[in-house]
């Protein structure tokens, strides 16, 4: 299967501390893949070199077999960042427009929204089920369905991949849930998901692979490879990737 | 109205002073968001060094502002990208640099010292024919540039990375913002002086959030404040003697604080 994200031999210093070395990773369509790793062990870094917010110093990181430099259909990649509900309670703005941002880029100058796009932004919104509040103010919701609209920001393209950062931070269990079983659906539908988070020991009913990076690639596979490999013990330990599955080495 | 309209001075006056507070109000909303609300402060004070220095060279102060406070914000920019200091300490750092210089420069030239206090504290009824063609072609600048942009400007107010990934050219953007604020900030300094420049930047972007509006809304209603306490102001400097400045800065206060309780009462 050809891979739409390959990164070969990406290593990335801030300054003069390396925080990623010689990261090697291929992520093929349909996958759902968990970026997993201790804090500062170089998850959010990888994620941003892979959405050219930063810049690698080595190695190659190709976007539907275009070397990153060349990639400019960044309307296929959807990215929900960190923090992304830490919005500020003056923020003057609708769910509707937060979501019409997500089509900034694929209209041209003065970028004009059609009927067309309004009947995309009502579609996104009703994927997530929160085409009842397009006209309310996003300060307005709760923590999930804040993560909810922005779900639907990064959807509105019909993205091929979603990059989503630590994307619960904030938000209650019960909406957690809620919203990793969405992330399970859109996946199904054929969505490619990179989901980095420290606690995706909610999420093995979701994710198809697991990466575990500390400042290089430690492992790269299944759930079940992941489990019974001996070496990863110190990260079952660490994540609870393991406790409440039962695998069986055959 | 319509007699105070028969004068050419006053006529100046209004055109000058709706397209400031037009271009004020707009750059102000995306500045606050950005929480960038005191840049337009220290460009004043920035711009004062141009002032003094243009007097003393006997350059248009209007020019010697301008440069001064177009190569001041892009040292301000420079500074935080370069140094990594904070943005906060950028500008105190250029601007009283700048406003050190403007009072050095009034202490050894004070033949110029009264004509300089008429660029601190504003004289929008002496609007130069240079200063206004000036002023009309700047603001216009400012305003076709929101206009197309603000869509780019919101979603980076609201998250720069996604912005970024989304494709936007969050850097030029940026640099464009800043810069442009130096230029309004500038062709403010007749309505209201450098001294209250920045206010027309702050009350009336600040007035219109506190009424809890879609993005669409909250600019248009600044813009609505914005002019309307130019117009007020302008008016009170003929009917009443009012200083034109004191006037509107006052119109803008007392909005706010109408809003500001008004939001409080029926919350």
């Amino acid at each position: 299967m050809q891979p739409i994200i390959e990164i070969r031999g990406v290593s990335f210093a801030y300054n003069s501390i390396e925080v990623l070395k010689d990261i090697n990773l291929k992520i093929n369509k349909g996958d759902f893949v968990g970026l997993i790793g201790p804090n500062g062990s170089g998850k959010t870094t990888l994620l941003k070199l892979i959405l050219g917010i930063l810049n690698q110093k080595e190695g190659e990181i190709s976007l539907f077999n275009k070397k990153i430099n060349d990639f400019k259909e960044w309307h296929k990649i959807g990215y929900v960042p960190q923090k992304a509900t830490n919005i500020d309670s003056n923020f003057p703005a609708t769910v509707s427009e937060i979501v019409s941002m997500g089509l900034l880029s694929v209209k041209n100058l003065p970028k004009i929204f059609t009927k067309e796009d309004n009947k995309k932004i009502k579609e996104s919104l009703q994927i997530v089920n929160m085409q009842d509040y397009s006209k309310k103010r996003i300060t307005e919701l709760s923590g999930g369905q804040q993560q909810r609209v922005l779900i639907a920001k990064a959807l509105v393209t019909n993205p091929e991949v979603l990059l989503l950062d630590e994307p619960t931070t904030g938000v209650d269990s019960q909406n957690q849930t809620a919203f990793y079983e969405l992330l399970g659906n859109l996946n199904k539908k054929g969505i490619t998901i990179i989901l980095v988070s420290h606690d995706i020991g909610r999420i093995t009913d979701h994710v198809t692979k697991i990466a575990s990076i500390n400042q290089t690639l430690t492992f790269y596979g299944t759930h079940k490879e992941f489990c019974l490999n001996d070496k990863n013990h110190k990260h079952i330990h660490e994540h609870r990737l393991c406790l409440d599955k039962n695998y069986e080495a055959k | 109205m319509l007699e105070m309209l028969s004068y050419v001075f006053m006529q100046k006056a209004f055109i000058a002073g709706i397209l400031i507070a037009t271009a004020c109000a707009l750059l102000g909303t995306f500045l606050i968001l950005r929480k960038f609300s005191l840049f337009g402060d220290g460009i004043a004070h920035i711009s004062f060094g141009g002032v003094a220095a243009g007097l003393l060279f006997n350059i248009t102060p209007f020019i010697g502002a301008l440069v001064f406070g177009l190569i001041g914000s892009f040292g301000i920019l420079k500074l935080r990208e370069k140094s990594k200091i904070h943005a906060d300490t950028a500008i105190g750092l250029v601007s009283h640099a700048s406003l050190g210089l403007g009072i050095f420069i009034a202490s050894i030239a004070s033949g110029f010292n009264v004509d300089i206090l008429s660029y601190l504290f504003g004289n929008i009824l002496a609007i130069k024919d240079t200063e206004l063609i000036l002023s009309i072609i700047l603001t216009g600048i400012v305003i076709i540039f929101v206009t197309i942009f603000n869509k780019d400007l919101f979603y980076i107010a609201f998250d720069e990375e996604s912005a970024k990934v989304s494709g936007i050219k969050v850097d030029l953007l940026n640099t464009l913002l800043i810069l442009l604020t130096a230029i309004t900030i500038v062709s403010a300094m007749n309505i209201v002086g450098l001294m209250l420049a920045s206010s027309l930047l702050i009350f009336p972007a600040a007035s219109a959030l506190q009424l809890r509006k879609s993005f669409k809304s909250t600019i248009i209603i600044a813009t609505i404040i914005s002019i309307l306490s130019v117009i007020i102001g302008i008016s009170a400097a003929y009917y009443f003697d009012f200083a034109t400045a004191g006037t509107i800065v006052l119109v803008n206060t007392a909005i706010f604080l109408i809003l500001l309780v008004a939001k409080k009462v029926f919350k």
